[in-house]
């Protein structure tokens, strides 16, 4: 555990009175023991340390631990059947069957897929909800705890629920779209591997379009009403309303909202399994990861799959907070 | 608006049908998925299977609730999930408040740093740490075990618990803060005794936040445990997806659904507002 540089020094763990001895023997060995400001301040410190400590810790374990153990194990051949683990060194050679994998690029395809598209729809739709609840209506209390529903239920239950629901011959979606004349003959939205992603995308925007409109509705609600009656004034229609002020003061929460929503899409594993499985039309390359991992049991090539997606996600990131940067410029 | 002229009460009305319409829609959009949900678990097997699907309840079938507790232990897995959600909602907030107290309140070199790594920890993709944390809880012993679950579960809820409690401990006043140091109190007494009544809305929100998390979880959940005595509600749910999508008992997977979300729904609706000064407070403060 030589990785907890953080902690403070053992002393510094126990009882109050041990502290204090602490304090004052760090007053003593400090040149200006007088200057009480600056003994306070190291003993703030080390106190914050202190309180940081089961923190970090914790985090130690279940973050910086693992992923450097993610790492590590990509550059060995190593079952996850046999423990203790017996690892045996292969370099980067999984890393190259992993750029050669037709599997691993059609799973980062996929992603890619669905995170474009639930994040395209959830961002309109999320506009669209925000600016209708943003308005004065009778039962708009109702409409706003309506949207928690959603995103409250389990992502393994919405997915069921959906499931059912686009069951091909007793499902209520078919028999819906019938009704309204917009098909004519039950579709078959699981099997048919043209509308099994599409479908997984209409559940991920059903659950999560409201978590992007309450953030939106609350960019709205920090927009100053004053601008608004200065435009009326000033004889603005509502169209140039919206572009001229609405838009320009709601793109800081929009934009966080995306990269959260993208960031969240690009992990997609529940809706997926659930509702496909593994199979090759629809699999994320959460899913991949996991098969490769623990269905298949390869725990060096599975977590070089990981460490793909671990370093798809990070240029994400920074590509990001470059262009953020860019922008604030 | 007073210096337009009023259009009368009748055109005001025929103008908004059109808004309204799209608000109903909207309920319906939102809404309905969990109704039908509730139809279907209130339906036999033959009802189900039978066309034309009729959309209400026709004769309300209790039985499907009792059932999904008598063909398998669904009980014990509601009291793993509540242990699960429960244990890792408590250790969060208790060494979250600690931390967000350190952040939010002490001058020290390393704080920023430390306050962007629990950034990146929540942006994190938990699937990069799966392999490494099976193979940890593995020689630790906690594979298969509630404590375990607990224990991953802190990946997400602890960094985001930090979050959401600096940004409250942040709002309090600093006089407060100084008179109990004056009176002479440690700083562990001033965070029991001052901050912590100040915060206790950040403490409510951020625990209703960490338990659904927990509550939800399906990865670790699949992944860490194999055993009926440690599996979670969710995979219990998506394991009733047994050999063919034909022979799945729908009636007992909405009635399971309808059960573990309710208690969530109740949450929700009691503590709505507090969940959305979190959510958004987390994203918007991002």
């Amino acid at each position: 555990m030589g990785g907890i540089r953080f902690q403070p020094s053992s002393d510094l763990t126990g009882s109050r009175a041990q502290r204090e001895v602490a304090v004052q023997q760090s007053t003593d060995i400090k040149p200006v023991p007088r200057v009480r400001r600056f003994s306070l301040a190291a003993w703030r410190a080390r106190t914050a340390w202190l309180f940081l400590a089961p923190s970090l810790l914790i985090l130690v374990l279940v973050a910086a631990y693992p992923l450097f153990r993610t790492f590590q194990l990509s550059l060995f051949d190593v079952s996850i059947l046999k423990f203790p683990l017996q690892p045996t060194w292969v370099g980067f050679d999984n890393y190259v069957a992993l750029f050669t994998d037709p599997r691993w690029w059609r799973s980062v395809w996929n992603t890619v897929n669905f995170t474009f598209f639930s994040v395209f729809f959830e961002t309109v739709l999320g506009l669209i909800i925000a600016l209708i609840v943003h308005s004065e209506f009778r039962g708009r209390g109702l409409v706003r705890t309506a949207m928690l529903v959603p995103w409250a239920i389990p992502g393994v239950v919405s997915s069921q629920m959906w499931r059912w629901m686009f069951n091909d011959v007793y499902g209520v979606i078919n028999d819906l779209l019938m009704k309204l004349r917009i098909i004519t003959a039950p579709v078959a939205w699981l099997a048919e591997p043209a509308f099994v992603m599409p479908a997984i995308i209409a559940i991920d925007v059903w659950k999560t379009t409201p978590f992007m409109a309450l953030i939106l509705l609350a960019g709205l609600q920090g927009i100053p009403k004053e601008l608004y009656e200065a435009a009326r004034v000033d004889g603005a229609s509502p169209v140039q309303q919206f572009w001229r002020i609405t838009w320009p003061l709601l793109r800081p929460s929009l934009l966080v909202a995306l990269i959260f929503r993208t960031l969240d899409a690009l992990r997609v594993f529940d809706m997926i399994y659930i509702v496909a499985g593994s199979q090759v039309e629809t699999i994320s390359m959460s899913i991949y990861a996991r098969q490769q991992l623990i269905s298949f049991g390869s725990l060096g090539y599975g977590s070089a799959v990981a460490t793909g997606i671990f370093l798809i996600l990070a240029m994400y990131i920074t590509a990001y907070l470059v262009a953020l940067k860019v922008e604030v410029k | 608006m007073t210096h337009r002229p009023r259009p009368n009460k009748l055109r005001r009305f025929v103008a908004r049908v059109p808004f309204m319409l799209g608000v109903g829609l909207l309920i319906f959009y939102l809404l309905f998925p969990f109704y039908w949900a509730i139809v279907s678990s209130l339906k036999t097997s033959n009802q189900l299977f039978q066309t034309p699907i009729s959309y209400l309840p026709v004769t309300p079938q209790w039985g499907t609730y009792l059932s999904i507790f008598t063909t398998q232990p669904f009980g014990r897995f509601m009291l793993n999930s509540l242990l699960v959600a429960g244990g890792t909602t408590l250790l969060s907030l208790l060494f979250g408040v600690f931390a967000a107290y350190a952040i939010g309140r002490f001058q020290f070199r390393g704080r920023l740093p430390i306050y962007y790594t629990m950034l990146a920890v929540t942006m994190f993709p938990s699937i990069s740490v799966l392999g490494g944390l099976f193979v940890l809880i593995r020689s630790l012993g906690l594979y298969d075990t509630i404590p375990g679950l607990i224990f991953t579960y802190m990946l997400f809820t602890l960094p985001f618990t930090i979050w959401i409690l600096t940004s409250f401990v942040r709002e309090i006043p600093m006089e407060l803060e100084e008179a109990a140091f004056i009176d002479g109190a440690t700083p562990t007494q001033t965070l029991f005794k001052v901050l912590l009544p100040m915060i206790a809305p950040g403490m409510v929100t951020a625990g209703l936040l960490a338990f659904i998390q927990a509550w939800n979880e399906f990865l670790f959940a699949l992944t860490f445990t194999v055993n009926e005595n440690s599996r979670t509600v969710p995979v219990a749910i998506a394991l009733f997806s047994g050999t063919s999508s034909f022979e799945l008992p729908w009636n007992q997977i909405m009635a399971a659904s309808v059960v573990v979300t309710l208690p969530l729904l109740i949450l929700v609706l009691i503590f709505q507002h507090r969940i959305v000064a979190g959510l958004t407070a987390g994203a918007v403060k991002g």
